[in-house]
């Protein structure tokens, strides 16, 4: 009955901001709260430090001498404890108090608390050899967090910058928000170009532009703190006079509707597009090969997409098609290949892969799609493996090579005009781009279609689906099916790009890496899976390819993993939410309130049937 | 059986004869004979466990019968699949609803339509079922999981209308509702009815659904133990007691 409406929308208190209570003194803490996210942000420290990434990274230096990527990994969770521990949960009739001293001192107690992990680890390094079962255990990270001084030093530095950084962290609540996007603005460009310092050399050297990276960034990597500082400064002031009209801008944009909203996104892929084709002229080696391995994930998250975020069919064995597609080109393509080699040119050779990798998903898909839930889950997971050790078996190594893999694979010509090989990293980013390209246009185009509503259909209840007369095996081997062509784009572009395929090239962590990047960065959202894969492989790198953080690679599998829970917990809607998605999530409770209230009913349907007894015999 | 003598002289629409389903061992649909007839509103009874749904189910073709003919407009469609049945006007509405709670509205009533592709037709009766349901028109936007129970049957109600149905098979339509808009759904059931389309329910509510049905048959353990008007069944002594609660009146 219309008691049991859901209200129009989640946000209820979103509307008109009550006026805020008088901010509260700054020794009335909660303490328990604040010692217990103080103490879990110093077991966290402890777990980065003994991680040796402060060791690892401090070589990458971001500032000039004063901050090295090692130290920053070290001030984040003070930073964030102090900041968390100042929000206030937002309650309907409850008062919300202004920041003030309170927000301040409790972010410097909290932090002081987390950066208290570091003491005691400084003293328990002094005192202790753990070395055994703790790898990291080392005079060196003792000297790291000593500054070179002595243990006394240590113990009490840590507690000091854990106090002085979770009072910043406290203080970022004092600021309006103008101010503090001025603030975000400013630590956004000066990480900005210290992340991106690879990209932004080589960049400058393409546009002969050498001046001014050489003032910016010190001989040896880094920003100058000098530049650093006009960096914030010139960054902060941009931000200040441009008082959010990206923001502005954007909502204009999300109002547009019709024709108008057509061409504005035309513009804006036209722009992309020109930007993607211009960029590389001027990029050297680096860039394009950074660019192109994006591409090549892009391509593959793309796929993955289409099976996991349209048709919901959990694939954890994706990588196979990556590898059939990569090792059916190699041996179509390469003289070398063992047992046939026929040497078609790439763009043939492409025609056949995609019927081959086609097939492959038919022949796997077909007793995939007749399970559902964990098991589907757990079938893909072993036979991305099965191919895998297929080519590796010593059965097919006349045909595949076996462990020695296939080598001297031939760049992919095209129309004989070009060849696109490794060794020319910018040709190799325009041949992923264009089939970036057409993975997206065709992503789009069937997601709007009958067979992407039928996929959608099915990934809600496929029972239900079924008896509206969708033909749910056929559906479901067809996502399977575009899934795997998708991949093998990739696949026959790696085999030409790297010149050589390998078992090892890949192993079940390439089906993770996919998946979580098309979790990172939205599932079933096309701009999300660009926008996960630049993220992800461009900055901290692939299964094997190393990112603009290339001295993360080690710690890859950490970050992801921290990434991913972290977006499960503040985000799940991913990066780039697609606007479906996003509705479902957020509607989510809504959702089981009206599941509860349906209930409810339930039990007063039965007043007029029967009751469960059995039925006599007639 | 009986019943056939007052139908109109073309054969039944639907038709179950002497019909036997399994789920693995269990034998769920016993001999079953059923007919639907152009233009009748039917419908069947049965407790608990008793096989309706698989009825439906069997009609529909999600489950094949291990013997016996489903017959679909005098075609045997045994070996037909359920894509090739809907597209010739068998069309069901789920138990309990089912909607597809994180799409649309609009996307559910669009895959109600899915084997269609006359776009005239597709509006016009989009348009029709706004009429029927002025309601459904104003959360064309929200998701479907977040409607309320009463929304929701509409919902199904215009999912299953969209795929043009020349028999609407309705399972439990007033489960988990309450009981004023049990009165009301059945109302709406009458109501399309009326207005020409050939409706096979399948009830617990007894008294409700043979209130407005011509025909009836009660299912026991998968077997049809009763098979008569709604009149005659309302008057049976064995279903008053066992169904309609009412042992000693
Ligand atoms: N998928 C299935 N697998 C195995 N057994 C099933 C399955 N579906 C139904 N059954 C069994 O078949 C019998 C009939 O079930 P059915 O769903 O048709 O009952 P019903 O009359 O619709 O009951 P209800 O009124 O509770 O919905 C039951 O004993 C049930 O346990
Ligand atoms: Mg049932």
């Amino acid at each position: 009955m219309t008691a049991t409406l859901p209200p129009e929308t989640g946000a209820a208190g979103a509307s008109a901001e009550p006026p805020l209570a008088a901010s509260r003194p700054a020794l009335a803490q909660d303490w328990r709260r604040l010692v217990r996210m103080g103490a879990v942000g110093a077991v966290a420290q402890v777990f980065i430090a003994l991680s040796n990434m402060p060791v690892r990274l401090d070589e990458r230096v971001i500032v000039k001498p004063v901050l090295s990527l090692g130290y920053l990994t070290l001030l984040i969770v003070p930073f964030a404890a102090g900041h968390r521990v100042g929000h206030q949960i937002k309650r309907e009739g409850m008062p919300q108090h202004a920041a003030g001293a309170h927000e301040v001192a409790g972010g410097a107690a909290c932090g002081a608390v987390a950066g208290g992990g570091l003491s005691l680890l400084a003293v328990l390094l002094a005192n202790f050899d753990l070395r055994e079962p703790l790898v990291n255990w080392s005079p060196m990270l003792a000297e790291l967090l000593a500054f070179g001084n002595a243990t006394r030093f240590a113990v009490v530095i840590w507690l000091l910058i854990g106090a002085a950084v979770g009072a910043l962290g406290g203080g970022l609540r004092l600021l309006g928000p103008r101010t503090r996007r001025a603030v975000v603005t400013m630590a956004l460009a000066v990480g900005g170009a210290a992340v991106l310092e690879p990209l932004v050399v080589d960049l400058a050297e393409g546009m002969r532009l050498e001046a001014l990276t050489d003032r910016l960034y010190a001989r040896r990597g880094g920003i100058n703190w000098t530049s650093a500082l006009g960096l914030a400064a010139g960054s902060g002031i941009l931000a200040v006079l441009g008082r959010g009209r990206i923001q502005q801008a954007r909502a204009h944009i999300a109002e547009l509707e019709g024709a108008q909203r057509t061409r504005t996104n035309g513009l804006l892929i036209l722009a992309t597009a020109a930007v993607l084709i211009v960029l590389p002229l001027f990029a050297g080696k680096l860039t394009n090969e950074l660019l192109a391995n994006v591409g090549l994930f892009v391509l593959l998250a793309l796929g993955l997409n289409v099976v996991v975020g349209l048709a919901g069919i959990l694939d954890l064995g994706y990588v196979a098609f990556f590898a059939v597609g990569s090792y059916s080109a190699a041996v179509l393509t390469a003289a070398t290949s063992p047992r046939i080699n026929p040497e078609l040119p790439w763009l043939v050779a492409l025609i056949v892969v995609v019927i081959i990798t086609g097939l492959v998903g038919l022949f796997i898909g077909a007793p995939v799609i007749r399970m559902r839930g964990d098991y589907l889950a757990i079938v893909t997971l072993g036979f991305g493996e099965i191919i895998r050790l297929l080519f590796l078996s010593d059965w097919l190594s006349g045909w595949f090579g076996g462990s020695q893999g296939i080598t001297k694979i031939p760049g992919a010509g095209i129309f004989g005009l070009t060849d696109v090989a490794g060794t020319d990293p910018r040709r190799v980013f325009y041949l992923v781009l264009a089939f970036c390209a057409l993975a997206i246009y065709v992503s789009w185009r069937l997601e709007r279609s009958r067979l992407g509503r039928a996929w959608m259909a099915v990934r809600e209840d496929e029972t239900v689906a079924e008896a509206m007369g969708i033909n749910t095996v056929n559906v479901k081997l067809l996502a399977f099916v575009v899934g795997a062509v998708l991949g093998s784009f990739s696949g026959a572009i790696f085999s030409a790009k790297v010149g050589s395929v390998f078992p090892n090239s890949f192993l079940i962590l390439v089906s993770i890496v996919i998946l979580v990047v098309v979790i990172f960065g939205g599932m079933g959202n096309i701009v999300g899976v660009i926008a996960g894969s630049a993220v992800l492989i461009g900055v901290l790198g692939g299964p094997k390819q190393p990112g603009l953080l290339a001295e993360f690679s080690e710690f890859k599998l950490l970050i992801y993993g921290a990434l991913l829970i972290w977006m499960m917990l503040a985000r799940p809607e991913g990066l780039i939410p697609s606007v479906r998605r996003s509705r479902e999530l957020h509607q989510q409770e809504m959702a089981q309130d009206a599941w509860l209230k349906g209930q409810v009913e339930d039990d007063n349907h039965d007043d007029g049937g029967s009751g469960p007894q059995a039925t006599p015999a007639t | 059986m009986s019943a056939d003598g007052g139908q109109p002289a073309a054969g039944p629409l639907l038709e179950m004869r002497s019909v036997n389903a399994h789920y693995g061992a269990v034998h769920a649909l016993r001999d079953v004979d059923l007919s639907i007839y152009e233009g009748e509103l039917v419908c069947l009874l049965g407790g608990n466990a008793s096989g309706k749904s698989t009825t439906l189910k069997t009609l529909l073709g999600m489950l094949k019968p291990t013997s016996g003919e489903v017959v679909l407009d005098g075609e045997v469609v045994n070996d037909r699949p359920t894509s090739y049945r809907v597209a010739r006007g068998v069309t069901m509405v789920p138990e309990n609803r089912r909607l597809f709670k994180r799409l649309s509205v609009r996307e559910n009533l669009d895959l109600g339509a899915y084997l269609r592709s006359d776009t005239d037709g597709i509006a016009a009766d989009l348009e029709r079922v706004f009429e029927l349901f002025p309601r459904v028109k104003e959360r064309l936007s929200q998701k479907a999981g977040t409607l309320s129970g009463g929304e929701q049957q509409m919902v199904a109600m215009g999912r299953a209308l969209m795929a043009k149905p020349r028999v609407l098979l309705m399972d439990e339509p007033s489960m988990g509702l309450a009981p004023a808009l049990v009165q009301q759904n059945f109302e709406l059931i009458q109501q399309i009815h009326e207005a020409g389309l050939t409706v096979f329910m399948v009830e617990q509510n007894a008294n409700m659904a043979l209130s407005i049905a011509d025909r009836g048959w009660v299912l026991q353990t998968g077997r049809v133990v009763l098979d008569d008007t709604a009149e005659n069944l309302l008057a049976h002594p064995d279903l008053r007691a066992s169904y309609l609660g009412q042992a000693d009146t």
